[in-house]
């Protein structure tokens, strides 16, 4: 079996403080291949933003994070902060919901695109202000030599995010995680950043992690798709597997609510009823057994464990077949 | 960042007192450099024939003479220069300590953040003139102590200004961008939190200098700034209240100097701060 470009295993994140405890992650484990991409899917609040966060070591101060995360072999979390600060931004690279704070506001695009390749490679100012500007034309920016001196307000939110992509790509990382990248978006641009996306992928062949709550982001690019609910991982599958035949119901009723174009118009959108728990209550049961239309006695009693193959898992007393 | 510039100089330029306070401090930072040049007597000649003088135009003593027959003239703008001096080194220590202290305290947060504004706390609970009174018994005076202790007090409130705006940036996503592509502490304070509260910064300097001169003038005033032969607007002023009824412009001469730079200056950092205060740059 090839070593995993990321692995996590059982990563629980709490808040805590003196009258509550907030679980925002409950023993998540996953594995990244190198080459792979994966697709991340889950409601506000599910956990998925915290999980890759975590393997930034960008949490709140006072997150307690227990479990491993490892990157190419090497525990993430615990490392000292000048052995993450070599691997953050060059091997294992992060791109962010909101394109438009992203950017030091003071800076401009070619500084803080060389910044990056000053600070890891080593490499000259003038030679970094150099693949700044290319890695901006292979992202498709256009006119990229001007942007260079640019600021960011002068730019789009499209552009921003284009530079956001082309600063995290520049040192070639084995992975990329890419927060919502089009969440703040508007479609066009959405799929287009998506196109670049896909084509530096197959150029460079890194890993792709892509979080989102919307599944037709994921379903064009994702290898394999994660699907999250309330901190835990519910779901593991091949994307066109779980895009045709989701095994856990909560996967079921979140991919009825994507509208779709060539079906039966409907008078209204599908929701899903009710509302995530509090991330608060401790959990004995299933955490959708109460919006789950198969839930039985045993959901509500006891906790389904994530089994199956690698391949295909899935946290269910009584998955879909 | 040019458009930001262009922006808050076109504002400034609307403020329509900000402008001519600039212009008033300008020309009495030259008149106080080239002013000795005009007028051939100096800070220390002792003229017997014109002992307190009134001000004239017939014995080239412009603004009259002290009590010692010393012209006022030559007096005052070297006060005024040992004054303007020492505002603006006070100053430019009060902002690279000040910026420096507040930007790590709010950068690094939790327990440092606390113990670092601890210490500003109970610096700044201490009375400001027995602080200095204390330096000057324990090293002696010299006016270049008078710099330094001066500006070690005035950066209290610089800090406290630049970590309160360190907070809300430390919060920015381009921090945490910053830190995912993997920048050091260090260099994400000194290049992505520091330039960014540099305009509060700019404003409390320009309100800074005022402050530091009045202060100076006053420790001056009491005798424990410039000592004779050497002037300063504090000491100057300090002598012509002796001499109030018999020799008022021994008082009115430094004192409306005192008063207008000030003035200006006060007036010019008002006119800064709303041409630099925006919303969201």
């Amino acid at each position: 079996m090839v070593v995993p470009i990321l692995n996590v295993d059982e990563l629980s994140i709490r808040y805590a403080d003196r009258s509550r405890a907030l679980e925002a992650v409950a023993g998540a484990s996953l594995r990244i291949a190198p080459q792979e991409c994966v697709g991340v899917v889950g409601e506000s609040g599910s956990g998925k933003s915290q999980l890759f966060l975590a393997a930034m070591g960008l949490l709140a101060g006072h997150a307690r994070v227990t479990g491993s995360i490892r990157f190419a072999g090497d525990e993430l979390l615990g490392a000292k902060a000048a052995a993450l600060n070599r691997v953050r931004g060059s091997k294992l690279s992060m791109i962010f919901q909101d394109p438009m704070t992203s950017l030091t506001p003071h800076l401009r695009i070619g500084t803080q695109l060389a910044e990056v390749l000053v600070c890891h490679l080593g490499v000259s100012w003038t030679e970094a202000r150099s693949a700044a500007g290319r890695m901006l034309e292979r992202v498709q920016l256009t006119d990229p030599k001007r942007r260079l001196n640019q600021y960011p307000h002068e730019l789009s939110g499209g552009m921003r995010q284009r530079v956001m992509l082309a600063m995290s790509l520049l040192c070639r990382p084995d992975l990329l995680i890419a927060d919502e990248p089009t969440t703040a978006l508007d479609v066009t641009v959405q799929a287009q950043i998506l196109e670049v996306l896909r084509a530096v992928r197959s150029e460079t062949g890194m890993a792709l992690v892509l979080i989102s709550h919307d599944f037709a982001v994921i379903a064009g690019l994702a290898d394999r798709i994660l699907v999250m609910y309330a901190g835990r991982i519910v779901e593991n599958a091949a994307a066109d597997e779980l895009l045709r035949r989701p095994r856990h119901p909560y996967s079921a009723e979140l991919l009825k609510c994507v509208p779709s174009l060539s079906g039966p118009r409907l008078a209204r959108l599908p929701t899903l009823a009710g509302q995530p728990p509090q991330p608060g209550e401790a959990l004995q049961a299933c955490p959708f057994a109460p919006r789950c239309p198969r839930a039985a006695d045993r959901c509500r009693l006891e906790r389904p464990a994530l089994a199956g193959s690698s391949m295909s898992q899935v946290a269910c007393h009584f998955p879909l077949s | 960042m040019s458009v930001f510039l262009d922006d808050a100089t076109r504002r400034l330029r609307a403020s329509p007192a900000a402008v001519p306070a600039l212009l008033a401090i300008l020309a009495i930072v030259i008149i106080t450099l080239f002013g000795p040049w005009l007028n051939a007597n100096n800070t220390e000649t002792l003229d017997w024939l014109h002992v307190a003088a009134h001000p004239t135009l017939q014995n080239a003593h412009w603004f009259g003479t002290d009590r010692l027959g010393r012209d006022l003239y030559a007096r005052t703008l070297a006060g005024a220069r040992v004054s303007i001096a020492i505002g603006l080194v006070a100053s430019a220590i009060s902002i690279l300590v000040g910026v420096s202290y507040g930007a790590v305290a709010g950068y690094i947060g939790g327990r440092t953040d606390h113990l670092m504004m601890r210490i500003i706390e109970i610096l700044s609970g201490l009375p400001l003139i027995f602080f200095v009174i204390f330096l000057t018994v324990i090293f002696g005076r010299s006016e270049y102590l008078l710099f330094v202790s001066i500006g070690a007090v005035g950066w209290l409130t610089m800090a406290r200004i630049v970590r309160g705006q360190t907070l809300s940036i430390r919060q920015q996503d381009f921090i945490a961008a910053a830190v995912a592509g993997g920048a050091g502490t260090g260099r994400i304070i000194a290049k992505h939190v520091v330039p960014n509260v540099i305009g509060p910064v700019i404003v409390y300097a320009t309100l800074t200098v005022p402050q530091i001169i009045l202060f100076e003038s006053f420790l001056s005033f009491l005798g424990l700034g410039i000592q004779e032969p050497g002037a300063s607007l504090g000491s100057l002023i300090a002598e012509g209240v002796g001499e109030m009824e018999a020799a008022p412009w021994m008082l009115l001469v430094p004192g409306s100097f005192l008063a207008i730079l000030l003035l200006c200056l006060n007036i010019f950092g008002d006119g800064l701060r709303d041409a630099l205060d925006v919303k969201d740059a």
